[in-house]
């Protein structure tokens, strides 16, 4: 795997990379798709076997993206890790909104945890996104 | 950690690159305006108090189109033939006020339109609305895509590099060309929620 997932040693410009800023954007994407469906439902119960599966890809683009990146050589994680910590804070709080509104309308049981899982996975990918684009550049 | 918060903030740079000052990416001083917002709009949510979410929804949405709008179809077409200097200039000082208030008024607006919505029963499928708001919803999901996928990122990216002692002018250029288009793009989709909105107070 190593040998796909290494970039090119050229100048940060040129060098090429797995397509994992498109793979986190896809992931959050899917959980967006996923929370219009839940939320076009409101105040009924959503049908969650589309939002589940949406859930489910949306994790394993997600984890896929994690595992490319944690392949990657001569990759600046230092850069990665700071952009990321910083990201992270920020769409948690955003997370943290959606997720009270939810609660707050009465939202429960197997809908409220789908709905859990979407927002860690956006929490997540938002972050793994604008880490990967700045790092991609960057010189540790 | 000192480290990651002089690397993103750009507080207190020793010895900033050349005589350029560095960027602060994450502007410090705007971090308590958007505290409060975010504290005023839990407080709208967790009261029900109609006022304050019809404020938050209003001044935050009017902020929010009108940003996207000017943005999109009026700054992004003048950066588009600015020389790659003026562009970094601009974006310099641009981008970091960018990074703290379209959260935040994205934020207000989401969070209390879907409390509003709620209460006036335009989300039940009986509701004349219904489909408005499901057409609103589609028209965010993607702007929010563009917005967090790709422009972001890339404003993100612009500053980093303007920060290093050599910025890679072909790079900039790259990523500020993508902040153009998706900028674009965004403005449009505004028109859209202007019509689907204008639409959902009439009916």
């Amino acid at each position: 795997m190593s040998a796909d997932t290494n970039p090119t040693t050229k100048s940060p410009i040129d060098r090429t990379f797995p397509p994992i800023a498109w793979m986190s954007t896809g992931a959050l994407a899917l959980v967006i798709i996923g929370g219009i469906l839940m939320a076009s439902y409101a105040p009924r119960k959503a049908p969650l076997g589309v939002a589940t599966v949406l859930l489910v890809v949306a994790a394993l683009l997600l984890a896929s993206a994690g595992v490319l990146i944690g392949g990657l050589r001569d990759f600046p994680r230092k850069t990665f890790l700071k952009v990321f910590k910083w990201a992270i804070f920020a769409d948690l709080v955003t997370a943290a909104m959606i997720e009270f509104a939810f609660v707050r309308d009465q939202t429960r049981g197997s809908s409220l945890l789908i709905v859990t899982g979407m927002l860690v996975i956006f929490t997540l990918c938002v972050p793994t996104t604008i880490a990967f684009t700045v790092a991609r550049y960057a010189d540790d | 950690m000192a480290d990651t918060v002089q690397g993103i903030v750009g507080v207190a740079p020793v010895s900033p690159p050349g005589n350029r000052p560095k960027i602060q990416v994450v502007p410090l001083k705007g971090l308590p305006l958007a505290a409060a917002a975010v504290v005023f709009v839990v407080i709208a949510i967790a009261g029900n108090w109609q006022w304050a979410l019809m404020f938050c929804h209003v001044a935050g949405g009017g902020l929010w189109t009108g940003l996207d709008l000017f943005v999109g179809l009026v700054l992004g077409p003048i950066l588009g033939h600015l020389s790659i200097p003026a562009r970094a200039e601009f974006s310099a000082k641009f981008m970091p006020k960018m990074v703290i208030i379209m959260p935040t008024v994205v934020m207000m607006t989401l969070a209390s339109g879907f409390q509003i919505a709620r209460k006036l029963g335009n989300l039940y499928v009986t509701s004349p609305n219904h489909s408005w708001l499901i057409a609103s919803f589609c028209v965010v999901g993607v702007m929010a895509v563009i917005a967090l996928g790709i422009l972001e990122p890339a404003n993100i990216a612009v500053l980093f590099e303007m920060n290093k002692p050599e910025p890679n002018g072909e790079l900039i250029a790259r990523l500020m060309k993508r902040f153009i288009y998706t900028a674009g793009i965004t403005g449009l989709m505004q028109v859209a929620t202007l019509i689907i909105m204008t639409r959902v107070a009439t009916q």
